[in-house]
């Protein structure tokens, strides 16, 4: 099914143009494209090369990280652009979707700005005070203010300026009522700053300067790597919303044709659908019949013939003639938008699973402060001054400061993401990984995802090898599934010249007793077809069947007995028929599987598993299996799989292997795992600190060194997750 | 005393120096593609032979 990806459209932008091109503060154009499918230097310099044969282009730039192709030049071309693009092999789609992504780049780059002022005031300001704790005994009282001074001249900028993340959402948090990890970080900073001035100018022994610009720095870097995270899903969010701008064309009543968003389409406007085309609508076939690739709709993999006046349902992709579809409903009542509904459901579902580092905050932040207060009562009714009680207060709240908890959930995450990435899995949130160490049972749709999803010839010992290169002649002609399955089997070699394509039957070449056709069973003059798919017919000889079957990934197998043996139950869902569903299950070796399921029927499945309080992970790839993988508790989509499926999958694989399945709920097991470890490790070094806080024996050396430690600490552990080996 | 506080000045003012750099950097857009950057050394330029 990977071949109908996004390139199923082709968004003809001759009539409008400048809906994709913004005018630069240079008084040229841009144009930006959405590339796919660049990997490397090479990808890189043949796009941007490619680009500036254009007419009118100046200059082409290739942002490999996003994908994101930025054209500038003069009276540009947007079609002829993105023709070029395609034509060097990669997918392009105009970019559109600029407000969302720009706002994540914002955000990222401030959090950096924010990171490198903390960096910079950390370093600064413990040179500054450390050198006191050591050996500031030799100072004398002026020279150790004018330090004090300094250091404070430096950090209380800083921190204001780099504590900006963490004030704002505090300000959020509290204005919506509820206590997040963010109020105690900013009242801890405050704190200590305004602590530390008053140290300074009563000419007191600790001030925090230097700890407050740590603390934000260290914070930041948690801060800043759970940002990547959530920016790369937002990466995989924006194939949709290019789906989403899809331009179609519309045939007017008088037989002009114009080019409109889809979303524009009304009831009974014609949309013209060349071959390749995706149906944007449900509709019905008004001039004649065509062939259909339902794949994404229903999960089947050959072409379905379609008769004028047929039913086709938006997403199904025309493979045979160019046709006109009279729309019957309009984008938001046709099948993809039911299907997006779905999915928000599902999203909805999933959005009230709470991570586990806001269950920690939740515990944790009423604890804090309960405690500092306690210790502040402690001290007053123990008769000590109030300047006392408020110190060793402060200093609770200073020395709690979530800075390891901060760290120990997005260094987990991130160091297992990236060990995933390079196993081949693309784990789009962090909180996917912790909903998949906690299944209990795996689903598996059967066609593209336990199988290739492509025919292969299953008979080929039957057929004599003459009659295979024959056939396969015509068959190199076409782009037919079953003709390239026939042309794989028989291997290279030379493909017909005269063979002339007859739409809905098949191919044929030559004349009277020489005339050879590839076709369908009565085309062929074939009696009792049965199964059989496709006939070779030459001259008056007897047709010739060819079979073929959907073939079981290599590893399926493995990848269900290893499931098993961590654990967990394994199902088949299928919208194909029992017979062909128990042989795919047989091999696979599973004993659960339901076939002849519809779309929703799964989605109700996976909705029942969930009530019963089992959690799934369901495994999917076509149209037909969205809404299943937005119910599921955590899915997973392969590479091949429909955009919309990508979308409602918290990962998605690379390539066609199923084995990093097993790899990735190991490492989300292994990722849960550290993160309660480096829970317990924060929860550790509050247990030793909070009682020298609350007795007044904490320093602010001390308070520097087991902070930072605890960070070191919780971050190497995380680092742990990198080696593994094999597991 | 003097020679420490200068030593102390120049110490902020080439770290500043230093932060300005990377701030500059970060907002003249050389941390947005540090992907593409790292495989961009690996292009010929035909036109610069």
């Amino acid at each position: 099914m990977g071949a109908i990806g996004l390139s199923g459209f082709r968004p003809e932008l001759a009539d409008d143009p400048s809906r994709y091109l913004k005018e630069t503060s240079a008084g040229e154009e841009r144009f930006d494209v959405l590339v796919k499918g660049a990997r490397c230097a090479g990808c890189i310099a043949k796009i941007e090369r490619g680009v500036k044969a254009v007419p009118g282009v100046r200059e082409g730039r290739l942002n490999l990280s996003t994908g994101k192709l930025v054209v500038t030049g003069k009276s540009l071309k947007p079609e002829t652009i993105l023709r070029y693009i395609r034509d060097l092999g990669y997918d392009a789609q105009p970019f559109d979707a600029g407000e969302m992504l720009d706002a994540g780049d914002r955000e990222g780059r401030f959090l950096l700005r924010c990171l490198a002022v903390a960096g910079f005031a950390t370093v600064f300001t413990m040179g500054l005070t450390d050198a006191i704790w050591y050996g500031g005994g030799d100072l004398g009282g002026e020279a150790r203010r004018n330090f004090f001074w300094l250091a404070g001249a430096v950090a209380i900028p800083a921190t204001f300026y780099s504590g900006q993340p963490f004030f704002r959402a505090a300000w959020r948090s509290i204005r919506a009522g509820r206590a997040g990890m963010d109020v105690p970080i900013s009242l801890a900073l405050i704190l200590s700053l305004g602590m530390s001035i008053y140290q300074t100018a009563t000419d007191g022994a600790h001030t925090y300067f230097d700890a407050s610009v740590m603390l934000t720095f260290l914070l930041l870097i948690g801060r800043y790597l759970d940002h990547r995270l959530r920016d790369r899903a937002r990466g995989a969010a924006r194939h949709l919303l290019a789906m989403q701008t899809l331009l179609v064309r519309r045939q007017a009543p008088d037989g002009t044709i114009q080019t409109v968003p889809a979303r524009e389409l009304m009831p009974d406007d014609m949309v013209m659908l060349a071959s390749g085309d995706r149906a944007p609508v449900n509709g019905v076939l008004a001039d004649r019949g065509t062939e259909l690739d339902l794949s994404l709709v229903t999960g089947e993999v050959l072409p379905q013939a379609v008769a004028q006046g047929a039913v086709v349902q938006a997403g199904s992709v025309v493979t045979g003639m160019p046709v006109l579809l009279r729309a019957t409903a309009r984008v938001e009542d046709s099948l993809i938008a039911d299907l997006a509904r779905l999915l928000e459901a599902g999203q909805q579902v999933r959005n009230r699973y709470v991570r586990l580092a806001d269950r920690a905050a939740r515990a944790y932040v009423p604890g804090v402060f309960i405690l500092s207060l306690a210790v502040m009562a402690g001290w007053l009714i123990a008769g000590a001054p109030l300047a006392t009680a408020v110190t060793s207060a402060i200093t609770i709240l200073i020395i709690t400061c979530p800075c390891a908890l901060g760290l120990a959930v997005p260094a987990v995450q991130v160091v297992a993401t990236g060990r995933l990435f390079r196993k081949g899995v693309f784990v789009k949130s962090g909180d996917a990984l912790e909903r998949l160490a906690q299944i209990e049972k795996v689903v598996f749709d059967k066609t593209g995802t336990l199988t290739v999803g492509n025919p292969v010839l299953c008979d080929r010992e039957r057929i004599a090898p003459q009659i295979l290169n024959r056939a396969a002649r015509l068959a190199r002609a076409s782009r037919h599934p079953l003709a390239c399955a026939l042309a794989e089997a028989a291997g290279p070699g030379e493909a017909a010249g005269d063979v002339r394509e007859v739409a809905g039957s098949g191919l044929e070449r030559g004349t009277g007793a020489d005339l050879e056709r590839l076709g369908s069973a009565g085309w062929c003059g074939a009696e009792n077809p049965g199964a059989v798919q496709l006939w070779y017919r030459h001259g008056s000889e007897a047709p010739v069947g060819f079979r073929f079957e959907d073939r079981i990934r290599p590893d399926a197998r493995a990848l269900v007995r290893d499931l098993e043996a961590k654990g967990l139950s394994v199902e088949m869902l299928t919208g194909d028929v029992p017979l062909i569903a128990a042989r795919i299950a047989e091999e696979a070796g599973i004993a659960e599987w339901q076939a002849a399921v519809r779309p929703e029927q799964k989605a109700r499945h996976l909705e029942a598993l969930a009530n019963a309080k089992i959690r799934t992970l369901m495994v999917g790839d076509g149209l037909n299996d969205a809404a299943a993988l937005a119910m599921a508790h955590v899915s997973i989509a392969p590479g091949t799989a429909a955009d919309i499926s990508q979308k409602a999958s918290d990962m998605v694989l690379r390539g066609g292997d199923l084995m990093p399945i097993a790899e990735a709920i190991t490492v989300a097991r292994k990722a849960r795992r550290l993160v309660l470890e480096n829970f317990a490790l924060a929860l550790a070094y509050n247990l030793t600190a909070i009682p020298m806080a609350a007795l007044g024996m904490v320093t602010p050396l001390i308070a520097a060194a087991t902070m930072a430690g605890s960070s070191l600490l919780v971050t190497l552990n995380a680092l742990r997750l990198m080696g593994g080996g094999k597991t | 005393m003097t020679g420490i506080a200068l030593l102390i000045m120049s110490a902020l003012l080439v770290g500043l120096g230093a932060l300005g750099c990377l701030l500059w950097a970060l907002s003249s857009g050389q941390y947005d593609d540090l992907e593409g950057d790292a495989q961009r050394i690996l292009i010929d330029f035909p036109e610069d032979q």
